[in-house]
């Protein structure tokens, strides 16, 4: 045993050296990537401990930051109703628009390949037109205006569905879904891009393998051949999708108004501003901001281990 | 082009367009295909041609009833009000564009000769701690900006740079997802191009600018229409409050929170703010097709 600690140690120190040698060498690598690392680990890495720090105190920027131990997070679960409206909001968000908007961002990449180059180019810009266009969607508010002249109200009543005008933003009945409807009409983003590429990247000869070997439609083609060589590229769709999809905050805030009525559309980051930059209670906020830090990379592992089983 | 040659070309062509179509795939299967894409594009494309014919229309057809979708007569007269109402202001229009335009290239330019730095050495080297880093990076892409938001707050306050340029500027040149792309993308440069300039004597950065970076050109665009995209629509709300250093997004929103009033100058706003980065986009699609197609996360 003590024969084998100490090979181990040795074995250690030794691997240790051969990479301060490398390193040694290879300087220059280390120069070319020294500002971006130092950006990145200024704006990205330390604010993530940063966040972890802070949330196990009581902070308002004015005071020094003083130690509470868990008492941030026991009043977040236990006490803070809102939070919890917030989260379930969040999460409804997420498990609908997350998963709905990766198949739609594969299902329109895969269909959009079938289609001659010059078409295909077009539909692409359609398609991912509405993730890039600003905050083109508060035109939705037009669309769901809460009094008869809003289009939907208007179709609705001369369809004779409804009597009266429906107040679309204020009744919290119908604020999620339609924030859900105006973020599937913006999920075909960065993933979606990543589709049509890959797409267009597999190899042609296994295709004709596949016809050789009696693949007999469209839809065998896609599981046998398609899917396997597309992994990853599903796996940085899952990603994108996952990291907006809790994230939202944009299109609830510009829609339902913020705060909204009986919080109906508050989603975790909406409740984060409201701590951190209406009240600055940085210590309560880092708390959420570290919840969801943890939720976020929790949700992305797990669909990750899920993606590696496609097509095995 | 003599005449035969014309017709044996297009023969070669009709043939290759035959060749073309799978054998797999039902007539039936593609009209419907064709007739679903087009139903779909229609509903996506639809808010994105209302917003900018709303904007086309004069004041007296947007508040008309039935409403049109399409703007009768179609003028500028909302996009010269919001000029007047931007000139009228305290800050001038010419500052709010200023600083965004300021701000986006400055912002882009800088993340991407960071950015490619060290992608290049992560992509064509290997040495002690750069996989590590990296995986740093794609973890990084796994949560949003507004995990980091308050601590950002701090940092930069903590910096100096608060009501500066610089606090959008600098955290953007750190963007995760650029670093990526870029990666991705030169690592499917060939090694042998790199050694073989090494062999001729030419220095490390010399390898860098002359070699690496003229040959991932679609790449560079790729990082250049996410990162104007990003820092475009960027509001900065929280970093900046004096006006003279606002941003164009966050002035204009502040012109279409004006009410009823300003419903026509809001619609013609909107258009202003989704212009650039479609048009860049439409302007290089082929580009950032090609760096996507090796986006793929390998673990």
């Amino acid at each position: 045993m003590k024969e084998y600690i100490r090979k181990y140690f040795v074995l250690r120190r030794h691997e240790a050296g051969v990479a301060l040698k490398k390193a040694k060498r290879s300087k220059m690598c280390y120069l070319f990537l020294a500002p971006y690392a130092i950006l990145f680990t200024m704006f990205y890495i330390l604010p993530v401990i940063t966040s972890i720090f802070f949330s196990f105190t009581y902070y308002n920027i004015l005071e020094s930051p003083r130690f509470i131990g868990l008492q941030n997070y026991i009043s977040l679960i236990l006490e803070d109703d809102i939070f919890l409206i917030s989260i379930k909001n969040t999460f409804l968000i997420a498990v609908i628009t997350g998963p709905l908007g990766y198949m739609m961002s594969f299902l329109f990449a895969w269909l959009i390949n079938e289609l001659p180059r010059w078409i295909r180019s077009i539909v692409v810009i359609i398609f991912y037109a509405p993730s890039i266009a600003g905050n083109c969607y508060v035109i939705f508010s037009v669309f769901f205006r809460g009094d008869a002249y809003g289009y939907v109200n208007a179709f609705l009543m001369n369809a004779g569905i409804i009597n009266e005008p429906i107040l679309w933003f204020i009744n919290p009945k119908y604020m999620l879904p339609i924030c859900m409807l105006v973020i599937l009409w913006m999920s075909l983003g960065t993933g979606f891009l990543s589709f049509v590429a890959g797409l267009q990247g597999v190899d042609k000869s296994q295709f004709e393998a596949g016809y050789m070997d009696g693949v007999k439609n469209r839809w065998q083609e896609l599981w046998y051949i398609t899917l396997p060589n597309m992994k990853p590229m599903l796996m940085f769709g899952a990603v994108m999708s996952i990291t907006q999809a809790f994230g939202v905050c944009d299109v609830t805030m510009a829609l339902c108004g913020y705060p909204s009525t009986d919080y109906a559309a508050r989603t975790v980051v909406t409740h984060l501003f409201d701590y951190g930059y209406s009240r600055f209670e940085m210590g309560y906020a880092s708390a959420i901001a570290t919840l969801l830090f943890l939720i976020m990379i929790l949700c992305n592992k797990a669909i990750q281990s899920m993606l590696r089983r496609v097509g095995t | 082009m003599s005449k035969a040659r014309k017709k044996e070309k297009e023969v070669v062509y009709r043939k290759k367009l035959i060749r073309r179509r799978k054998p797999n795939r039902s007539v039936f299967g593609d009209i419907a295909l064709y007739l679903f894409l087009a139903f779909v594009g229609v509903i996506m494309v639809f808010p994105i041609v209302y917003a900018v014919n709303s904007a086309l229309k004069p004041l007296d057809e947007l508040f008309m009833f039935p409403p049109k979708i399409f703007a009768i007569n179609p003028t500028f007269d909302n996009f010269s009000d919001l000029f007047v109402t931007m000139g009228k202001s305290w800050v001038t229009f010419s500052r709010y564009l200023f600083n965004t335009v300021f701000i986006t290239f400055v912002g882009t330019a800088g993340h991407l000769l960071v950015a490619s730095m060290g992608a290049f050495v992560l992509a064509k080297y290997d040495f002690p701690g750069g996989n590590t880093f990296f995986k740093l990076v794609t973890v990084a892409m796994m949560f949003s900006g507004y995990v980091t938001a308050i601590p950002n707050y701090l940092i930069i306050n903590g910096l100096g740079w608060v009501d500066t340029y610089w606090a959008i500027i600098i955290p953007a040149f750190a963007s995760p997802i650029g670093l990526f792309l870029m990666k991705q993308f030169m690592e499917g440069l060939p090694s042998t191009l790199i050694e073989a300039a090494k062999i001729d004597g030419a220095s490390e950065w010399r390898v860098f600018s002359r070699i690496v970076m003229p040959n991932v050109k679609p790449a560079w665009m790729t990082l250049i229409i996410f990162q104007v995209q990003a820092l475009w629509n960027n509001k900065a709300a929280t970093f900046i409050y004096s006006e003279e250093r606002k941003t164009l997004v966050y002035a204009l929103q502040q012109i279409q929170s004006g009410g009823i009033a300003r419903t026509g100058q809001g619609t013609a706003v909107l258009v202003v703010v989704m212009i650039v980065p479609i048009l860049i986009f439409v302007f290089s699609e082929s580009q950032i097709l090609e760096t996507m197609a090796s986006s793929g996360l390998k673990d």
